[in-house]
């Protein structure tokens, strides 16, 4: 057991998490408090210990999933028919139970099935069944059986767990049978709760508020579906593979550490989530980075009237309250297709934490410039106002592909003027200028009016200057030009600017 | 090792500095379902994280360091498991500029001064010894929940609000159950409470205080135990109002609202409905209501918009 958890401590290392020495300790010591038979108590005894932060929580369940998955043989992906016989009975069995609403105490018994004498219509049908009862049981059976009908899994192959997942839902198409569900719902011929816990009777017709309901339910119980479909494809992966390999490839990455670039739609949604609360921090550290900063200078005339009460002494020197200078923030974002994300997540940041900064001006551009302060005004969520600018900034001048050069000389034109020595500029973008000009004399013009330009780049450092980018024109007259891939390096840069 | 016996016999210090641990004392808890069982007999219905932490929290004699969204029971864990165990609940709500003599212990000035002032002929050892004992000591919270000799389960209240550098005062106490006081040396434990540590989550915590606790997130809870939560703390309420009170919730939190509602609003919602005389929520009713669920006017709006319209028509 020990040198599983000193396996797995390595595995959460090398995901990202950090695990301290006096932390592996702890969950061994933990380990002796649980019974190790019950696998949740272990999960999150081992949680308790190792992971100290809720966004790790994720990474940590996935590889808990891998080390600590159920093995036996009925994992084997290459078992069809090895038990098929009395699978498919027990499957019945679940169907029955199920109708009459009492399967739930049935556990592993009805889902020990890997069936292969089902077919196509006899799984929908299972599956509309398990969906409508809301039997644990069953639907654990049924993405069971879907996987091995679906998954078209082979031994030894090093393909990744997302490919057999896609396969088994497509074949699934639970779209069309959340619709069904509903569907029969409004017609008044199923209520969820018929099979619940409760037992209502079903009402005659439906409101809107409750065919919402239900919607939600049906769909809360396929989300349920397919989590338990991913898990039976990373148990049947594990066994044919090992842990430490299958580790190495599902490993996922941290929110703070995606690539923003190249971020999947389920990896978006967690960044946005942490995005919130870091900016949130952030503001907060800063905040507190000003109030506790130096005193400002000696305040004769307060001392003075504070040093009557001591007779003229001046005991207790006053100070006057400091006013450090806070910078004028300008951004401007390409927010073409490849960047476009990154050039959000800026932004939401940025106006997040503007009270840190006198003044935040933001610009987007694709080929053409657009200012867009104005949608950030009196809105007190950003995420409002960045939805805003991609449905009504106007940024497309000629054929909507990145022309910085173009974009750089209107904006010289139209708000040159209005950078001070005050403002510090920020460059966002990858510098891919479809072999348009680059007019890098802006930049230069830029630097010598402003405080500071940056330019923040979320493309890795090796791919700069190569193909149409053409940052390191640009980079000779910005004072830094920052790689800016993830969240947490974007958070740095914002910190050290504020 | 120069062991000071105080006249009052609560106290036992030493002038050197003392390490080692104190005494675990029996377990509080048999199993993890103990711990569940328990729990929901003073009403917190706790799911197996949550207990599987208390438990261990109590056997290995760690503090918890409890985290989530406002309003999911963080503080109520402490209050219930103060409760289930029968033990004094010492509570140290943090603020920002919370110092050592308002977390800790402070030297009590105007009675030392009377006591200088009522010079009765004393050496200034003597004296010094004298006013410096524990009777010029007033306890601050974390003081007196290791001196307690009762049974202590200790809150730290919201300790991201505090300092960076004032969460350094919790280290000692924390991991060796002591505080070092310069004048009279080491205080330990009697007993080792258990701690509880709430955060919401407004800055990160120093990895040092992170160390030395066990982790718990306490998230929105799945629709079962919400509807189990609500029928066991609103009394009165109908099952199936109850559980339809649980599903408009949870359909609320899939809208992307800038703030969730929260387990006790939705508790306060369910007393509304209640008092109301609902039976059965209908699309009016909830409109009517909501502003107890959501405290934003743009959140009111939306969600009334969407549970009156289903999500996509076909």
């Amino acid at each position: 057991m020990l040198d599983l958890l000193t396996g797995f401590v390595a595995e959460l290392r090398a995901a990202g998490i950090p695990v301290s020495l006096t932390e592996h300790l702890d969950a061994a010591e933990a380990l002796q408090h649980v019974p190790m038979e019950d696998r949740e108590a272990l999960k999150y005894t081992l949680g308790a210990s190792l992971v100290k932060s809720s966004s790790h929580w994720r990474a940590y369940e996935t590889a808990f999933e891998i080390y600590f998955s159920l093995r036996g043989p009925e994992y084997r992906i290459d078992d069809e028919g090895a038990e098929g016989g009395d699978g498919g009975e027990s499957d019945d069995e679940a169907a029955r139970s199920a109708g009459r609403g009492d399967g739930r105490g049935m556990g592993r018994g009805g889902g020990s099935g890997t069936g292969e004498g089902m077919s196509a219509e006899e799984l929908a049908d299972l599956l509309y069944k398990a969906l409508l009862g809301a039997n644990d049981a069953l639907v654990t059976a049924v993405a069971r059986q879907a996987v091995s009908r679906y998954a078209g899994m082979e031994a030894g192959r090093p393909v990744g767990g997302t490919y057999y997942l896609y396969r088994t839902l497509r074949n699934l198409d639970l779209e069309r049978v959340l619709e069904r569900l509903v569907a029969e719902a409004r017609t008044g011929g199923a209520d969820p709760r018929e099979a619940g816990p409760d037992g209502a009777g079903p009402p005659p017709a439906l409101t809107g508020l409750e065919e919402r309901l239900l919607r939600d339910e049906y769909q809360a119980r396929i989300d349920q579906l397919r989590q338990e479909i991913e898990n039976e494809i990373r148990r049947r992966l594990v066994a044919d593979r090992g842990s430490e390999a299958l580790a190495r490839s599902l490993r996922k990455p941290l929110p703070e550490d995606i690539d923003v670039m190249h971020a999947t739609r389920e990896e978006l949604v967690a960044l946005r989530k942490s995005l919130q609360p870091l900016s949130r921090k952030l503001a907060v550290r800063l905040a507190r980075k000003r109030r506790h900063g130096r005193k400002g200078a000696l305040d004769f005339r307060s001392t003075v009237r504070h040093s009557l009460s001591t007779g003229g002494v001046p005991v207790d020197p006053k100070f006057r309250y400091p006013r450090p200078s806070k910078p004028e923030i300008v951004v401007i974002a390409d927010i073409s297709g490849s960047v476009a994300s990154f050039a959000r997540f800026t932004l939401h940041l940025v106006h997040a934490i503007s009270s840190q900064f006198s003044k935040v001006r933001s610009f987007v551009f694709i080929d053409g410039i657009d200012e867009v302060s104005r949608f950030f005004d009196g809105v007190d969520d950003p995420a409002d106002a960045v939805h805003r600018i991609n449905t009504e900034a106007d940024v497309i001048w000629v054929d909507g592909h990145s022309d910085y050069g173009h974009a750089f000389t209107v904006f010289w034109e139209r708000w040159g003027e209005e950078i001070t020595p005050r403002s510090s500029v920020l460059l966002l973008g990858d510098a891919r200028n479809n072999y348009h000009a680059s007019q890098a004399w802006v930049v230069k013009e830029l630097r010598a009016r402003a405080r500071h330009v940056y330019w923040l780049n979320p493309e890795p450092r090796a791919y700069w200057d190569s193909g149409d980018s053409i940052v390191g024109e640009y980079a000779v007259h910005c004072d830094d030009v920052v790689e800016c891939r993830t969240l947490r390096q974007l958070e740095r840069f914002v910190g050290e600017l504020a | 090792m120069t062991e000071v016996a105080d006249p009052t016999g609560s106290i036992t210090t030493s002038r050197e500095i003392t390490t080692g641990f104190p005494e675990a004392g029996p377990p509080r808890f048999d199993s993890i379902g103990a711990v569940r069982e328990g729990l929901a007999g003073v009403s917190y219905l706790a799911d197996d994280g949550i207990a599987g932490v208390v438990f261990l929290a109590d056997r290995l004699a760690k503090p918890v360091l409890v985290e989530g969204p406002a309003g999911t029971g963080k503080t109520e864990l402490a209050k219930s498991v103060a409760r289930l165990t029968g033990s004094r609940l010492i509570r140290l709500q943090c603020y920002e500029g919370l110092d050592e003599s308002k977390a800790l212990y402070e030297w009590n000035y105007k009675k030392q001064l009377l006591r200088i002032q009522a010079d009765s002929g004393q050496s200034w050892q003597e004296l010094e010894e004298d006013i410096f004992s524990e009777e010029f000591l007033l306890t601050r919270p974390l003081l007196e929940a290791i001196r307690s000799p009762e049974p202590v389960v200790l809150l730290v209240d919201e300790v991201d609000r505090v300092e960076l550098e004032t969460e350094a005062l919790l280290l000692e106490i924390l991991s060796e159950y002591q505080v070092s006081i310069p004048e009279l040396g080491t205080v330990r434990a009697t007993q080792i409470p258990l701690v509880f540590l709430t955060s919401n989550n407004t800055r990160e915590l120093s990895e040092a205080l992170k160390r030395r606790c066990l982790y718990l997130h306490i998230d929105y809870p799945q629709l079962d135990r919400e509807r189990a939560i609500i029928e066991t703390r609103v009394p009165g309420i109908s099952q199936a109002l109850a559980d339809q009170v649980a599903r408009i919730v949870r359909s609320l939190r899939t809208l992307d609202l800038k703030k969730d509602p929260s387990v006790s609003e939705t508790l306060d919602w369910a007393r509304t409905l209640v008092v109301l005389g609902v039976e059965s929520i209908d699309v009016d009713q909830a409109r009517d209501t909501l502003h107890i669920l959501l405290k934003y006017q743009s959140d009111i709006e939306r969600a009334a918009k969407e549970l009156a319209s289903v999500k996509n028509p076909d």
